[in-house]
């Protein structure tokens, strides 16, 4: 590994780090085959949300749509529960998470202060602090 | 023959399709003035190339595919594309044309150069299309251009390496020199800059890569075409891996492109938001 001199000024990311991708992603969740394996029924379920009339087949009976959709306990519990982390480690990819979400009206920012266990405020704050 | 006339790039953000529509009047609200101040500049970079075709390279977010079926390149090959309900409320937005005939051009000429893309006679397109059409063509005014929806997973991983998207746009770009009709082409990137949705670091933004990014893709592309998806994931967030479909629209581009436009703006939704407009050398 080349260490550069860096200064404040520089860049963290020289060209030459670009070959070094074995360093793991703290907090960070690669949606693989593996995952998607783990995730398939799940993630169907919130695929169906695209639609209106499932999503409102959903609300009525939460527990029996997640039946319908053959969950696991754990990933129903998740959904219980609204636990986006849950979720994840259970196979949930968040592009699919992102419709059930919707039927509650969450953002992106409730979603992703849920994550790191902040408010939604400190979440903005967080978000607005990295302009630098 | 046909001619690409240049790149733009921009963010797709859910957020954005949503607020597009009362764009006038949050031009003086304070979180979204200095987002849609930018884009003045490559509408009228627009206006003046007057584009037959925009081909979009975007990535779907789970409407037209699911885990079922997922292609890691998809072209679509349709007489015209919509949007639909995604779950959370975007509006449907005014249909696009497509052009049939130059779709099969395209994927003629890729699956001769080993690019095997899998071709969509019916497609759907979700935010990462109709967000960039909506806010380059204000008023959703697109009508007279044709579409042509090119579509890299980037969902599910392994995600195509940024190499190959770019060598992908370098083929596009090829297949639609060698189109014998006369026209001007226009290409789009869209999705990034730095972004994460999902995790403990959920809220991720990374400036100084995303100015590196939008610097070295002008004239030095090949450079970041070095990264691997670990990497840019890694620096650009999991959703900022979205920059591979910006490197694909640089491949479609010539070597030298002249700057016309760009921007940066922290942050529209969980969003580092970029704007990037090049012309290819005449």
């Amino acid at each position: 590994m080349t260490v550069a001199t860096t200064t404040e000024e520089t860049p963290k990311l020289l060209p030459a780090d670009f070959l070094h991708h074995d360093l793991p992603i703290p907090g960070t969740y690669i949606f693989d085959g593996e995952a998607a394996m783990k995730g398939y029924n799940l993630n169907k379920m919130c695929f169906s949300f695209n639609s209106a009339e499932n999503r409102e087949e959903f609300k009525k009976d939460e527990e029996a749509y997640c039946r319908k959709f053959g969950l696991t306990d754990a990933q129903t519990k998740a959904i219980r529960e609204r636990n986006v982390l849950d979720m994840i480690h259970n196979g949930g990819c968040i592009y699919y998470l992102a419709k059930f979400a919707g039927i509650f009206g969450l953002t992106v920012q409730d979603v992703g202060a849920q994550q790191r266990g902040i408010s939604v405020e400190e979440f903005k704050k967080m978000l607005k602090s990295q302009d630098r | 023959m046909a001619r690409v006339v240049g790149g733009l790039t921009t963010s797709h953000i859910p957020a954005i399709g949503n607020a597009v529509p009362r764009e006038e009047q949050l031009l003086n609200d304070p979180y979204w003035k200095e987002f849609f101040a930018a884009y003045p500049p490559a509408r009228a970079w627009l206006r003046q190339a007057k584009p037959d075709v925009a081909i979009v390279i975007y990535n779907d977010h789970g409407l037209n595919f699911f885990l079922d079926k997922m292609p890691t390149f998809a072209i679509g090959a349709a007489a015209k594309y919509e949007n639909a309900d995604e779950g959370w409320g975007i509006p449907k937005i005014p249909s696009f044309e497509g052009d049939p005939e130059l779709s099969w051009h395209i994927i003629n000429s890729l699956v001769e150069e080993e690019f095997d893309v899998t071709s969509c006679q019916e497609m759907l397109v979700d935010h990462g299309f109709t967000v960039p059409m909506s806010l380059f063509w204000p008023g959703n005014t697109y009508q007279g251009v044709k579409t042509i929806p090119v579509c890299i997973n980037t969902v599910q991983h392994p995600l195509p390496s940024p190499m190959r998207c770019f060598k992908l746009g370098q083929a596009i770009g090829r297949a639609i020199e060698s189109y014998p009709k006369d026209l001007k082409v226009v290409v789009l990137g869209t999705g990034g800059l730095s972004h994460q949705l999902d995790g403990e670091r959920a809220g991720f933004i990374n400036k100084k890569f995303d100015e590196l990014c939008l610097d070295k893709i002008v004239h030095e592309p090949e450079i970041l075409t070095r990264m691997s998806i670990h990497e840019l994931v890694r620096e650009a967030g999991a959703q900022g891996a979205e920059f591979i479909l910006w490197l694909a629209m640089r491949g479609v581009l010539q070597h030298r492109v002249k700057k016309i436009h760009s921007s940066y703006h922290i942050a529209i939704s969980n969003t580092a938001t970029g704007l990037l407009v090049l012309e290819n050398a005449a």
